[in-house]
C-alpha cells in the first residue's frame, strides 16, 4: 500500500490519471462479432486436421468420379479382344480387363454409380427418416407408439436379407437398388430423430417458449430443427458409406449392379475370381470403397465434434 | 411378430419374377409333374396354409433347385459352420476389442490410444470382404502361412474369423474406451480409489463390470451384422455355410430356399435379440428394478 495516494512513483502523482468510472451503456457491449451456429461450427471442424483430410480424400474421389471417365479416350463398355488383360501403361493407366475394356474408365465409372447410390440413397432414406421420426417425436401419443411398433418390427431382422428381397422383387440396377436401400434404411434415422424431438420438447427453452405464448410453428422453427440439425447432418454423414457399403455387398454376390455397367462392388466381384492372376483388378475397386468409406467416417467424426461439441469425448 | 413376418416374406417370395424352372428343357407335362410335386399348381392361399401347417411342425421345405434336397437338411449341415464361424469372430472381437479399448483408456491421448483408434476407424470403415481379399492375399497368396480356402482345420479358421470379427473389434473397442471413460470420472470408482484399493482391482471390479453393460446392448446388432457378414466371408474363402448357401439360392432364383433360409435367419436373430435382453437384465440390476 503507498503511504500516500498522491504520489505512486517518482515523477508521477494522481493528477496525471483521470477517473473513468463505470459506464453502463459501454460494459454490457460485446465487442466480437457475433457468430452463428454454423460459422461457429466451421471454425471447430477446420481446426481438426483428421476431418480436413477425411474432406479432402473424398473431394478427390468426388472429382474423380466426375472428371475420371473424361480424361481418357474410351468408353467403360468398349471392349476390344485384342488388347484384352494389359497391364499399366501409358494408353491405359489402370490396364484393361479381360474383355480389353480400359480399367481406368471402369473404375471411374463404376465411382460415380457407388457413390450416386451412397448419396441419392441417403437423401431419400433420410427424409423418409425425419418426416416419420419427427411426426412421431412431435404427435406422440397413439400415432407414436404404432409408428415405433412398426420400427421396432423391422429393425429385429437383418436388413441386407430385406434388401435382397426387394431387389430380386424389383430388379437389378441403379434405380431398384437406390428403392431397396431407401426402404430399408429409414429406421435408424426415424429412432435418432424421434428421440431429438422428445428430449428438445423436455427442454427449459421450449417449456418458457410456450409459457411466452408460441404457437407450434414458431417452436417448430426456432428450436427443432436448429437443435437437431446437428444430429441429423452427422448421421446423414455416417449413413452414405453404409449405403455404398451396400451396394458393394449386394453385387458382391451378384445381385447389384450387372456388367457392363460398372460398380466398385461389381468390380471387387469381378476381381475376385482374377485374385491370383490380376491382383491389382481386385486391389484397385478395394482400396477405392474402403478410402471413401474411410473418409466419410473421418469426415462425420469431424462433423460430430464441430456440431455438437457436448459430444466430445 | 414372427408370424407376420413368415406372411411377409411369404408373399414376397410369391410376387418374386421369373421362374426357377425356366431355364430347364423338359418333355411336356413333365414342368406340370413337377408343379404338382411342389404345390405350385394350387391357388396362392393354399399353399400359403400348406406352407404354415408344414412350417409349424419344423418343417421348411424342398428347394426348387437341389431337386428332394429339404431346406432344413441344408441347414443343419451348414449353419454348424457358420456358427463356429460366428461365434469365433465374436470371441476375437471381444477379446481384442475390450482389451484395446481399456489400454486406449487407460493410457489416453499416449500412443496406445492413438494405434487402437486408428484400428477402430480402420476396422468400421473397410467392408469385412475386403479385409478378406487382403489377408487372403498376402497371407495365404504371398506369404503362404494360411490355407486359402475351406474350412476344416484350426489354421484354416483364423483368417476367416479375423476378417469377419475386425470390424466388430472396432466398434466394441470405441465403446469400451468411452464408457471407461466416462466411468473413470463417477462417484462409485472415486470412493473406491479414496478406500485405498488397488488400480488393477479398480478396473476389474468397478470399472470394467460397468463399463461392459454398453456392449451388451451392441451384441444384438453385432450377431446380425455377423449374419450378413457370413455372407460374402464364407464366399471369400469358400466355406460351405449357410451365408454361401443364402448367396447361390438368391442368384440360382431358388425361391424356397430363399424363403426358407430368410425365416431361419429371421427367427435367429430374433431369438438371440431375445437372449440379448434377458443377459442384459441379469448384469445389470439397476435395470430389473425400474
Amino acid at each position: 500500500m503507498p503511504t500516500s495516494p498522491s504520489i505512486i512513483a517518482e515523477g508521477i502523482d494522481c493528477t496525471d490519471f483521470e477517473e473513468v468510472g463505470i459506464k453502463p451503456d459501454e460494459v454490457e457491449v460485446i465487442n466480437k462479432p457475433s457468430t452463428t451456429y454454423f460459422k461457429d461450427a466451421w471454425r471447430r471442424f477446420k481446426s481438426n486436421k483428421v476431418a480436413i483430410l477425411g474432406l479432402l480424400i473424398l473431394s478427390f474421389f468426388i472429382i474423380m468420379a466426375i472428371f475420371g471417365p473424361l480424361m481418357v479416350p474410351y468408353k467403360y463398355n468398349d471392349s476390344n479382344l485384342k488388347i484384352a488383360n494389359q497391364s499399366f501403361s501409358a494408353s491405359h493407366w489402370f490396364g484393361t480387363d479381360e474383355l480389353g475394356r480400359d480399367y481406368w474408365a471402369r473404375i471411374w465409372i463404376g465411382g460415380r454409380i457407388s457413390l450416386l447410390i451412397g448419396v441419392l440413397a441417403t437423401i431419400l432414406q433420410g427424409t423418409i427418416g425425419i418426416i416419420i421420426g419427427s411426426i412421431s417425436g412431435f404427435f406422440g401419443g397413439k400415432i407414436d407408439s404404432f409408428l415405433m411398433r412398426i420400427v421396432e418390427f423391422l429393425q429385429a431382422f437383418p436388413y441386407l436379407v430385406w434388401v435382397t428381397l426387394l431387389i430380386l422383387i424389383a430388379g437389378s440396377g441403379i434405380i431398384p437398388m437406390i428403392l431397396a436401400l431407401t426402404l430399408t434404411g429409414w429406421l435408424s434415422m426415424a429412432r435418432l430423430v424421434r428421440g431429438q424431438i422428445l428430449s428438445i420438447k423436455q427442454e427449459d427453452y421450449v417449456i418458457a417458449a410456450t409459457a411466452l405464448g408460441a404457437d407450434r410453428r414458431r417452436i417448430i422453427r426456432r428450436h427443432m430443427i436448429p437443435n437437431s440439425m446437428g444430429v441429423i447432418i452427422v448421421n446423414l454423414t455416417f449413413s452414405v458409406p453404409q449405403a455404398i457399403f451396400s451396394e458393394a455387398f449386394l453385387s458382391f454376390i451378384g445381385i447389384g449392379i450387372k456388367p457392363p455397367m460398372s460398380s466398385w462392388g461389381l468390380l471387387v466381384s469381378l476381381g475376385m475370381s482374377q485374385l491370383t492372376s490380376y491382383p491389382m483388378r481386385l486391389l484397385i475397386p478395394c482400396i477405392c470403397i474402403s478410402l471413401t468409406m474411410l473418409s466419410f467416417q473421418l469426415l462425420g467424426d469431424g462433423l460430430r465434434d464441430a456440431l455438437d461439441p457436448k459430444l466430445r469425448h | 411378430m414372427m408370424f407376420l413376418l413368415i406372411t411377409i416374406t411369404f408373399f414376397m417370395v410369391k410376387i418374386l419374377p421369373g421362374n426357377p424352372f425356366a431355364s430347364d428343357k423338359m418333355q411336356a407335362g413333365a414342368k406340370e409333374a413337377l408343379y404338382a410335386y411342389y404345390g405350385l399348381d394350387k391357388p396362392i392361399w393354399q399353399q400359403y396354409i400348406t406352407y404354415l401347417s408344414n412350417l409349424l411342425k419344423g418343417d421348411l421345405g424342398v428347394s426348387f433347385k437341389l431337386r428332394s434336397i429339404k431346406v432344413n437338411d441344408i441347414i443343419a449341415q451348414s449353419f454348424p459352420k457358420s456358427c463356429d464361424l460366428g461365434i469365433r469372430a465374436i470371441i476375437f472381437a471381444l477379446v481384442f476389442g475390450i482389451l484395446l479399448g481399456i489400454l486406449a483408456a487407460l493410457r489416453r491421448g499416449k500412443a496406445i490410444d492413438s494405434i487402437s483408434m486408428i484400428i477402430a476407424i480402420i476396422g468400421t470403415s473397410v467392408p469385412s470382404f475386403i479385409i478378406g481379399f487382403f489377408i487372403q492375399y498376402f497371407f495365404s497368396v504371398k506369404l503362404q502361412w494360411f490355407p486359402v480356402s475351406g474350412y476344416d482345420n484350426l489354421k484354416s479358421t483364423i483368417l476367416p474369423s479375423f476378417a469377419l470379427g475386425l470390424g466388430l473389434l472396432a466398434t466394441i473397442a470405441k465403446y469400451t474406451r468411452t464408457s471407461m471413460l466416462e466411468i473413470t470420472n463417477s462417484d462409485y470408482v472415486k470412493t473406491a480409489n479414496a478406500k485405498g484399493l488397488s488400480k488393477i482391482q479398480i478396473i476389474f471390479k468397478h470399472e470394467l463390470r460397468n463399463a461392459l453393460i454398453p456392449i451388451l446392448t451392441l451384441l444384438g446388432p453385432m450377431i446380425a451384422s455377423v449374419i450378413t457378414g457370413t455372407f460374402v466371408v464364407e464366399k471369400v474363402f469358400a466355406i460351405p455355410g449357410l451365408g454361401q448357401y443364402y448367396v447361390t439360392s438368391v442368384t440360382n432364383l431358388d425361391y424356397s430356399m430363399v424363403l426358407g433360409l430368410t425365416i431361419f435367419f429371421a427367427a435367429f436373430l430374433v431369438l438371440m435379440n431375445l437372449l440379448v435382453d434377458i443377459a442384459y437384465i441379469i448384469v445389470d440390476p439397476r435395470i430389473r428394478l425400474s
